[in-house]
């Protein structure tokens, strides 16, 4: 008992720090979207937060960002997961030019990417549409070195070519040893590598901004040019909102409904 | 071709890079028979199982099982079962979805009550009924290698490989697991290829043994002739324990510590030759003028391992019941004299 008792106020000591720093800075933006921001309010009041709802381009901007990090979800799901898994097990010689390549977008200065791009985009907004969903297209470049990084961990983690082995000697054909065997293997990776690529998804400015888009953060930072307390309880929400979110993914569940495909 | 070969491995050859895994191999395996290929890291077991799995493609060669040219099959078409030296049980299915899963991917599609009766019989085979819901994680080593026994049974395979199953084991599990693969290759009569390096495992448990070396079957027979007759000095210092003694051969026989051996075909025939001898080759009896000394002794249970110097000062080493070694000590003067057996004569230098 006596050795357990300064590992218990570590702990504490440790989860109370960490728990300051994270919660502080949401009780400091609660704290500053609730203060008086005109002649009428008096005290506390709720007002930033009531006229969220009215805002223009808001709730268009967040299920616009929210379709796009969905299509985003999708091409990590059906094309970077199944890319990753097929180069582990086929082309092991192409592993490290692979994940260079995927690095590439965290060296090059997001700025630099938007000026590649975009007479692409200027090409697209002519010729196809002018929705902001296209902007899924970059994320996925962009989201890249986080979500490569977090599988190759969890293919790394696993003896992935003998499982896949055991499934094609039971049957299974390649599509489903990657979608009914590898994938679900390496879930948490997958979840994982999706909970950045959303939140990066969703907290995107330079990108959509310059090229002119009206995404949520886009529009938050236009809110904020007129009303500093709305703008910060819009962010407040949104961090609320994926709060949840995170929240209501069960922990112990051991089937993700999107990652199990029962493709028998 | 006998009329009761089930698989004939002709002629494989596979090479990666420069070095050469398979180089001509032949084999012929009876329906129901098991078949334990043994050889030291290398000598090109492993492929020659992976290929007939599907698993790894051939320079050239013929598979054919059942009168069929599998050659060119995928591995997913063949109908071959497989256990792993590694753990490979899938981790987010349970005992029984493990079981389950070829069953599932047939192309008849068998029945949701027809599938769960067959993996509740397998479970029962391989003596774990009561964890079909475990998870691998639930699981300890030999138990997942049971799953993994059954999942590879479910599917009625042509033939079952057995790829090292039971090298991660510790040696109790190991020695009762390989006594259950057994009784169950019997009992379901499958034609089965174990691949092994371990001798005892594969001498233990095989109806033939087939000993690799440099990509070639060096000699396959029953563990107790492939024992007692090697072909090869190769196969007769791989399989078990050799004295190497210095000797001289006329025609059919070796003159060796005073006593003269038959010698097994495959020997040298004329001049100085080596003959290795076996350790239970060999008498030992305690005597104050004999012509040896015990340098030590191990106990080994029911036999005991002696090290004993000749007066000539040649090492060799000796197995007796230990009944017979009481008494007998390091240090103790010793007469030795060898047992009228044939032996492998290869030659000296």
């Amino acid at each position: 008992m006596k050795k357990k008792l300064p590992v218990r106020i570590w702990r504490w000591t440790i989860i109370t720090v960490v728990g300051t720093y994270l919660i502080v800075p949401l009780y400091s933006m609660y704290d500053f979207s609730t203060k008086p921001f005109g002649f009428q309010d008096k005290g506390r009041t709720f007002r930033a937060w009531k006229i969220i709802p009215g805002q223009p381009d808001l709730i268009a901007a967040i299920s616009r960002s929210l379709i796009t990090a969905a299509i985003v979800m999708a091409l990590i799901l059906f094309l970077i997961v199944p890319t990753a898994i097929w180069v582990h097990l086929k082309l092991p010689a192409l592993r490290r030019p692979f994940e260079l390549l995927c690095l590439l977008p965290l060296a090059i200065p997001a700025i630099v990417i938007v000026v590649g791009i975009a007479p692409l985009y200027r090409w697209i907004s002519i010729h196809l549409t002018e929705s902001p969903i296209t902007l899924s297209g970059v994320y996925s470049m962009l989201i890249l070195p986080y979500t490569y990084r977090s599988l190759s961990a969890a293919l790394d983690a696993v003896d992935i070519h003998t499982l896949a082995e055991a499934a094609r000697t039971l049957g299974a054909d390649t599509r489903r040893v990657i979608f009914g065997i590898i994938m679900p293997t390496i879930k948490t990776g997958i979840v994982n590598g999706s909970f950045i690529a959303i939140a990066l998804v969703l907290g995107e400015y330079t990108i959509s901004n310059i090229l002119n888009y009206k995404t949520f953060q886009v529009v938050i930072a236009q809110i904020g040019r007129t009303n500093g307390n709305v703008a910060v309880a819009v962010s407040l929400a949104s961090i609320l909102f994926v709060l949840v979110l995170l929240l209501l993914i069960p922990t112990k569940k051991r089937r993700s409904a999107v990652l199990d495909v029962d493709l028998v | 071709m006998s009329s009761s070969t089930y698989v004939q491995l002709v002629d494989l050859s596979k090479h990666f890079g420069k070095v050469r895994a398979l180089d001509g191999l032949n084999l012929e395996i009876a329906q129901g028979e098991l078949v334990a290929l043994l050889g030291p890291s290398g000598c090109g077991k492993t492929t020659a199982l992976r290929a007939l799995a599907g698993l790894q493609e051939l320079d050239r060669g013929q598979l054919i099982v059942d009168g069929k040219d599998v050659t060119f099959q995928n591995a997913n078409k063949r109908g071959m079962g497989m256990v792993f030296q590694a753990y490979s049980l899938f981790p987010h299915m349970t005992a029984r979805e493990n079981v389950e899963y070829g069953l599932k991917l047939r192309a008849h599609k068998t029945a949701s009550d027809k599938r769960k009766a067959r993996s509740a019989e397998l479970l029962e085979l391989v003596g774990l009924s009561t964890h079909a819901n475990h998870f691998p994680h639930q699981l300890s080593g030999g138990q997942q290698q049971r799953v993994a026994l059954a999942r590879a049974l479910a599917i009625s395979p042509k033939v079952l490989l057995l790829d090292e199953p039971l090298s991660a084991l510790d040696a109790k599990v190991r020695t009762q697991l390989r006594e259950e693969i057994r009784r169950i290759q019997m009992e379901l009569g499958t034609t089965t290829l174990f691949v092994t390096h371990d001798q005892e495992e594969a001498l233990s448990i095989a109806d033939r043994v087939g000993v690799m070396r440099n990509g070639q079957l060096e000699q396959i027979a029953a563990p107790a002739e492939l024992y007692d007759r090697p072909k090869t000095a190769f196969v007769a210092e791989f399989v078990g324990l050799t004295n190497p003694i210095a000797g001289k051969v006329s025609s059919s026989s070796i003159e060796v510590l005073g006593s003269v051996l038959k010698t097994l075909p495959g020997s040298v025939t004329s001049g100085n030759g080596i003959a290795l001898v076996r350790p239970e080759s060999i008498d030992v009896v305690a005597s104050k003028s004999g012509n040896a000394t015990v340098t030590s002794a191990s106990f080994l249970g029911a036999s005991c391992r002696l090290t004993i110097s000749m007066t000539d000062g040649t090492r060799i080493t000796a197995q007796l019941p230990s009944l017979d070694a009481a008494g007998i000590g390091a240090g103790a003067s010793v007469q030795v004299s060898l047992l009228d057996m044939p032996v492998f004569v290869k030659a000296a230098g």
